[in-house]
């Protein structure tokens, strides 16, 4: 019996170090980002507590590359897309739940082909017609393709699917129409999981890089993922302090968020995958 | 019957600014991608004309191709199972309650709000011949010098890893999630039965969540064609064409060497397998959800 329960105990301890070394090895290539962005370049291989902490790697990276116009670039295009996305899922997400028309559950599954046919399998034929438009290397073509979004018209119709029919009919008898009953009724119930979806699709936008890379190709529209990689292929040889302190700026506000929000990001991941 | 037709209206009023976009920038180009990829390239001095199955039979006779499609397959063997059991393994030590917990769940998941182009630059350091860390570490135990991704025989491999090291933490929320709806009860059945903690997971826990692996397989799978984008930072499908997987390849026929109808084809490549993917998902998983 003893000997049982020190092998019980010998396992679950074995677990526990095993979940450690899996956390230290997932969290090392940030570790490791941070440590060599505040050293001195002679610091960047060599491990020393004595080592000085220092910003120039930061002012330096920020200096060599339009760092500021792609943040612009970045947060434009992420709020434009969110706002649009918004606006459509919510309509689009209000029929599908609501109405009874034609063709309904045909179109409800023609959405559904966007969840596995994402943007970007399709970028030679979306190049063809932002070319077509004569929008291509202009932020609001990295966004067209995403603005009507599958996956939030799926997450909102479900959410307005639980609200029950009591409140809408109530709403409808004090001489609420159509939209002013989805802006009173739907609309505050669905906070959560606009929260969720906000977040999922601002982190999705900010990190998203081989269509931007595609449509554009000037400083002007480049978000921070296309310019990172622009500057640290090309400008840089390899100074990997200043690179890293390129990382470190653009993963920033994300990372930054994350960390001061984990709960509420981790829980709008889980929400936005479980259908 | 009046308000039925004006219902059936205003559904339609408020789909249509979805649908709109939906259709120019889904099902319009999956279908022009189709009629593209029977056509030549357009050249200066000579329009795209109908060529029938011509970068068809390229594409079957491009060496490159086969490679990216072989690469893209070990990729997907590579990647899913490692990250799934490792995101598994990581939502049980979580859902364990082990101290630090909330370390442990940080530490998982950061990889997924970071973006792939940023610590791509980051791995590639850590892989760098001589005074990369990994070069670092093996040279502690006296290992030979060894240029991990400069030679084809280890490149995907470190592309597997990266892929893994991202996407792990990001199924293990789903994990997380679906361990949090089983019962307490179970466990102290088994308990009280004398079950061992691997018997409990592989008897009860298991099967409860197998609706979770699935969703994370169907997840992982699209993922293994999708997921190229440390390729373009870490070695731009080399060397040798060891790395290029197929939307990669994609990316490079059609920007690069500007062959937009071969990349049409090659698109297609794409479409069908995903298509293939959806179907299997319709057929076999979505029996079990209900929609309405």
């Amino acid at each position: 019996m003893t000997r049982t329960a020190r092998g019980a105990a010998f396992a679950e301890g074995l677990e526990t170090a095993g979940a450690w070394l899996l956390a230290v090895l997932w969290i090392l290539p940030l570790a490791y980002a941070a440590w060599t962005a505040f050293h001195p370049p002679e610091f960047s291989t060599r491990f020393a507590l004595d080592a000085p902490l220092t910003l120039q790697n930061f002012a330096n990276a920020w200096a060599a590359a339009p760092f500021a116009r792609y943040f612009v670039n970045t947060v434009a295009l992420a709020a434009m897309v969110l706002a649009v996305q918004l606006v459509l899922g919510t309509l689009a997400g209000y029929a599908f739940a609501r109405y009874e028309f034609a063709g309904r559950e045909i179109a409800f599954w023609l959405v559904l082909v966007q969840l596995m046919i994402t943007p970007d399998i399709l970028v030679v034929e979306n190049y063809r017609t932002m070319s077509g438009l004569g929008i291509v290397d202009t932020v609001p073509a990295i966004g067209l393709p995403y603005m009507a979004s599958a996956f939030g018209i799926f997450l909102l119709r479900q959410t307005f699917k639980t609200v029950p029919r009591e409140l809408d009919e109530a709403a409808r008898v004090e001489g609420a129409g159509g939209l002013a009953t989805l802006w009173k009724v739907y609309v505050p119930l669905a906070k959560p999981v606009y929260i969720a979806w906000g977040l999922v699709s601002v982190s999705f936008q900010w990190n998203n890089f081989l269509w931007p890379l595609v449509i554009t190709n000037s400083v002007e529209s480049r978000p921070l993922t296309v310019g990172l990689q622009v500057f640290s292929s090309t400008d840089q040889g390899i100074d990997w302090s200043i690179i890293c302190a390129a990382t470190l700026i653009t993963a920033a506000p994300l990372l930054v968020a994350f960390l001061l929000f984990q709960r509420q990001f981790v829980q709008s991941f889980m929400r936005a995958g479980i259908r | 019957m009046t308000t039925r037709f004006s219902a059936g209206i205003h559904g339609w009023l408020l789909l249509l600014p979805a649908a709109a976009l939906l259709a120019a920038f889904t099902h319009f180009p999956a279908v022009a991608t189709l009629v593209q990829s029977f056509r030549s390239s357009p050249k200066p001095n000579r329009p795209a004309a109908f060529v029938g199955l011509d970068n068809y039979r390229t594409l079957v006779e491009d060496p490159v191709f086969w490679q990216s499609a072989w690469n893209n397959v070990w990729y997907a063997l590579g990647t899913i199972p490692l990250s799934i059991a490792l995101a598994l393994a990581m939502a049980l030590a979580v859902n364990r309650g082990l101290r630090g917990r909330a370390f442990l769940r940080m530490a998982y998941f950061t990889p997924t709000v970071l973006p792939m182009i940023a610590v791509a630059n980051i791995w590639l350091f850590f892989f760098t011949p001589q005074y990369g860390l990994l070069e670092q570490v093996t040279g502690l135990f006296g290992a030979p010098s060894h240029n991990w991704l400069g030679s084809p025989s280890t490149a995907l491999a470190c592309v597997i890893a990266v892929a893994v090291w991202k996407e792990a933490g990001f199924f293990m929320i789903f994990y997380l999630a679906a361990l949090q709806q089983i019962p307490p009860v179970y466990a102290e059945a088994a308990a009280i039965e004398g079950a061992s903690r691997w018997t409990y997971f592989r008897r009860i826990v298991f099967p409860l969540l197998m609706p979770t692996t699935l969703f994370v397989l169907v997840n992982a799978v699209i993922n293994s064609f999708r997921l190229v984008d440390h390729i373009f930072v870490m070695t731009r499908g080399g060397p040798d064409n060891a790395t290029s997987l197929v939307l990669f390849y994609l990316y490079e026929v059609g920007f690069k060497f500007w062959d937009t109808a071969y990349a049409a084809a090659l698109t297609m490549v794409l479409l069908v397998v995903l298509g293939g993917i959806a179907i299997a998902q319709f057929g076999l998983l979505e029996r079990r959800i209900h929609y309405r």
